[in-house]
């Protein structure tokens, strides 16, 4: 057995600071729950997203059936003086050719968040992997591979999605492919900066002086090492992609009749904005709301994932 | 003036922070008197730090002080910042660390001495830069008056150091707080810098505070020692009282536990184990090379030079042997380690590990051959994964190197390693950030003896620790070394260490040997000029050994390793002065059996 001197004291402190330990996820989950606004978020955001799943039994009609009695009338709760009052349950009042609006919006939000969450895994795949090979590589190929990127940088993103869009037809998968496919130039910057760092690190080297060969540094070292900020980002390319979407839908590129998406609900809502605000405001808030929700969460789980910030 | 200059009375810091509320300095009292100077020695976390920022009013946001501070009867504490910033910089001025993070990077080191000495003394400029190169020369500044204009990057370590100095001294203060001045440059620096202080205190008669751990630097400098710990004064008195007659357990530890250059063997401590003189050779290294191309311009077509890192190196382990490598930062002693174990590609060499030359093994072959050497780094954080629980970290070469053992025997062998280096193995679970600096080394020698190499390499093992921790780490690499008998090459900047672990130890200059010897030769018969300056700019905890010393200070700075001429530092009459040009390779001779000398110009 070897022999240490172990004077008391220094024994005694180390042992002290051992104790109070936590490990790195329940800390970050203990942060992250600390934070009222990340945890808001994701009630507000769980709440959204279940009301779009059961959409079609919250409410008594269809999306696509329209009622001639009531066409673009107000809430039946709405105040002032209306053109048209709908009754029943039309809650958020009705479009210009008489549907349901608040179910439209579910239905929106259901469109919206998927475009939202597949476009950013086409764009979280392409980029990790990408970014990753980049900076693990490094040197020329490196070079090459992130000029490219920087060339597709400069090129209009809508332009593309728009050229992409024209040649391939309104596809609604390739919607996500589209969208997911111009946002990856962010995620692999971030993934190559990342790996750049993460593979200086001396524990690194250390594997490699332990034997372990790239596959095993890449899998075990690399990627856990770079995780934390790529899940951050994520949270915060779902808006942007959303938004994406509403804008090519604003421009009559996305989402085709009778499907809907907020991008389409606004749209239209803007255009009779004097007549009937609420075929906007509704929309409008949900999709703000949603935003607000990615928004923090993503803040609160930079926050809570970086080590340093505790 | 009667009376002390600095007055703390039960002093109280607190910090607020998200894991708790931390008491750094815990109601202290003491005085600093007219012409003291006063050492303040304690391990990382004493609170010597927080101590005196808080006595100039330059706490961190989440800290508060109680108590009372005076300086010459103006009460500091809670007095308004206009008055302390009178005070401070101009009566009471401050050395740190780090002289990089606390010079201006975008101002020329003469406008920050010169906008000091405005603020405070009201001269014109004239005046101030007269008196800021007068003050620059004072701290020995070659050429101050071209240095004036330069920014501080383009200086090096020492350099800037001697112009906080001289910034710190340019108002002609009462007081200068030195905390820790001198840790972050090489000894030779080191032994200039504290040697510069001394004479400055001499001529302005200034009051002197120097927080330090090193006992050494304390004890070559102070005449009075506040020991400090857990926030508290554990022992004060006159440094000869502390270091001859220490009284508290803490003081004695920590003198105990601090490497000596003059005793390298100590009673309580582990003993390195002397070598049987039939030992096989295991690693022969001859003449390797290692350079990096640097690139020195060109727009587009880049023009490289090479850094010669390493350049030229021979020497032998033998099983069993510890071989110690010195060298201050830049001489490439960790370059050379990772050419040895090939984690670096080398330029030129070869290295034998036990008849096999390493440059004909294959990649299979070289991964199975590092189960039989490893290493050590110096930051036991750094070089442990964050998201990696400690048992894996060190099963990891087992894993990797050994594929196919059933998973409980490697359960059973982290276990039994982690009880030979002192761990828990209940522990297994934890993540490195959960540990203190000891643990992790630990953790990392750990790491390297699991598959019972027959060589490991210290880069810098211990020199990010404590005293204390260190001398924990240093007693368990030796008693390993004497139980499982594997060689070690120990490399350090820190000549005390070296020598109580080694038992021969090779010096590096600008990537070439400039001596090697057994550890008594090299220490007691150094013959290269580089060796005696090293070793006798080593601090000993022994302040009238300290007092009576005469140094042999290295003058200049460690010149620039692009340039070829550098290397013929010690041999400046075969130099071809033209920086790139091929230059004379000295040779090593043999001066005795064993103990050989680089070529050098006579002293």
């Amino acid at each position: 057995m070897a022999r240490l001197i172990t004077h008391p004291d220094a024994q005694l402190m180390e042992t002290a600071q051992a104790v109070k330990g936590r490990s790195l996820l329940t800390d970050a989950r203990r942060r992250l729950f600390r934070n009222k606004a990340a945890v808001a978020g994701m009630i507000i955001l769980a709440i959204v997203t279940l009301m779009a799943i059961f959409a079609q039994f919250l409410s008594p009609y269809a999306f696509r059936d329209q009622d001639y009695n009531f066409i673009s009338c107000a809430p039946p709760w709405w105040p002032g003086d209306v053109r048209c009052r709908a009754g029943g349950a039309h809650w958020f009042g009705t479009d210009s050719v008489g549907r349901d609006l608040f179910v439209r919006t579910l239905y929106g939000a259901q469109i919206s968040l998927e475009v939202g969450i597949f476009a950013t895994l086409v764009s979280l795949t392409i980029g990790v992997l990408y970014g990753a090979t980049a900076g693990f590589i490094g040197g020329r190929v490196d070079a090459v591979m992130m000029r490219t990127v920087d060339i597709l940088y400069s090129l209009p993103f809508i332009f593309m999605v728009i050229i992409l869009m024209v040649i391939f037809n309104q596809n609604f998968v390739l919607l996500f492919v589209a969208i997911g496919a111009v946002s990856w130039l962010t995620m692999a910057r971030i993934v190559r900066g990342q790996t750049l760092s993460a593979k200086q690190k001396e524990f690194v080297e250390a594997a490699r002086a332990a034997g372990v060969g790239s596959f095993g540094i890449i899998t075990r070292h690399i990627i856990p090492n770079v995780v934390g900020p790529v899940i951050a980002y994520v949270t915060l390319t779902i808006p942007g992609v959303i938004l994406a979407e509403s804008f090519l839908s604003f421009l009559g590129l996305g989402i085709r009749e009778p499907y809907t998406s907020w991008g389409v609900l606004i749209s239209e809502g803007a255009q009779q904005i004097e007549t009937a605000p609420w075929a906007l405001i509704f929309p409008g808030s949900f999709m703000t709301l949603t935003l607000f929700c990615f928004n923090f969460i993503g803040d609160g789980l930079r926050d809570a994932l970086d080590p340093k910030d505790r | 003036m009667a009376g002390p200059v600095l007055s703390v009375r039960n002093l109280d810091v607190r910090f607020w922070t998200p894991d708790g509320k931390v008491h750094a300095v815990k109601n202290v009292s003491f005085d600093v008197n007219e012409g003291d100077v006063l050492g303040v020695v304690g391990e990382s976390g004493s609170g010597k730090s927080q101590l005196f920022l808080a006595a100039v009013g330059l706490l961190a946001g989440n800290g508060r002080s109680t108590g009372g501070v005076s300086y010459r009867a103006q009460e500091l504490i809670g007095a308004p910042e206009n008055i302390l910033n009178d005070i401070r910089g101009a009566k009471i001025t401050m050395i740190f660390q780090d002289p990089l993070t606390s010079l201006t990077p975008h101002m020329r080191i003469g406008d920050q001495i010169i906008e000091s000495l405005q603020t405070h003394k009201k001269m014109n400029r004239d005046e101030a830069a007269a008196r800021a190169i007068a003050t620059l020369e004072l701290v020995r500044i070659p050429e101050a008056k071209r240095r004036m204009r330069q920014y501080p990057h383009e200086l090096s370590g020492g350099m800037r150091q001697r112009v906080m100095i001289a910034m710190a001294t340019a108002c002609g203060p009462d007081l200068l707080i030195a905390d820790e001045p001198t840790t972050a440059l090489d000894v030779t620096v080191q032994a200039q810098i504290l040697e510069i202080m001394r004479d400055l205190k001499k001529e302005l008669n200034t009051s002197v505070v120097l927080i330090s751990h090193d006992m050494g630097v304390i004890a070559s400098m102070c005449d009075r020692v506040l020991v400090m710990r857990h926030g508290e004064f554990v022992e004060q008195g006159a440094a000869d009282d502390i270091f001859y007659r220490p009284q508290h357990p803490y003081t004695r530890m920590l003198l105990e536990a601090m490497p000596r250059i003059d005793r390298p063997e100590r009673p309580g401590r582990v003993a390195l184990k002397p070598l049987p003189p039939e030992s096989p050779i295991l690693l022969d290294v001859e003449d390797i090379k290692v350079h990096f191309p640097i690139r020195v311009g060109g727009t587009i077509l880049p023009k490289y030079k090479p850094l010669r890192a390493v350049d030229g190196v021979s020497f032998t382990l033998k099983q069993g042997e510890t071989l110690g490598v010195v060298g201050e930062s830049g001489c490439g002693k960790s370059t050379l380690a990772r050419a040895v174990l090939k984690l670096l590609p080398q330029t030129a060499g070869t290295v034998v590990w036990r008849g096999r030359d390493l440059k004909e093994a294959a990649k299979r072959e070289l991964r199975q051959l590092r189960k039989e050497f490893q290493i050590v780094f110096q930051d036991p954080l750094a070089s442990l994964d964050p998201r990696m629980k400690i048992g894996e970290s060190i099963a990891e070469p087992l894993r990797s190197l050994e594929p196919g053992i059933p998973r409980n025997n490697v359960n059973e062998r982290v276990a039994a390693i982690m009880e030979k280096v002192g761990l828990d193995p209940n522990w297994i679970n934890r993540y490195p950030h959960e540990f203190s600096g000891g643990q992790n080394q630990r953790v990392g020698v750990a790491r390297a003896m699991i598959l019972q190499p027959k060589l490991i390499v210290c880069d810098e093992a211990v020199s990010a620790l404590d005293v204390s921790i260190q001398a924990q780490i240093v007693d368990l690499i030796l008693s390993l070394q004497a139980e499982f008998g594997m060689s070690l090459i120990f490399i350090s900047h820190d000549l005390s260490v070296v020598r109580q672990v080694s038992h021969r130890v090779m010096v590096l200059y600008l990537g070439r040997v400039v001596e090697l010897a057994s550890r008594e030769a090299i220490y007691s018969d150094a013959r290269h000029p580089y060796t005696k300056a090293l070793i006798s700019a080593v601090m000993v905890p022994d302040p009238q050994a300290e007092r009576v010393k005469t140094r042999r200070l290295l003058t200049g700075e460690l010149p620039s390793p692009l340039d070829t001429r550098s290397a013929l530092m010690f041999l400046k009459s075969k130099r071809i002065d033209d920086p790139d040009a091929e230059q004379y390779v000295p040779r090593l001779l043999e001066v005795a059996d064993g103990h050989f000398v680089a070529e050098h110009d006579p002293i």
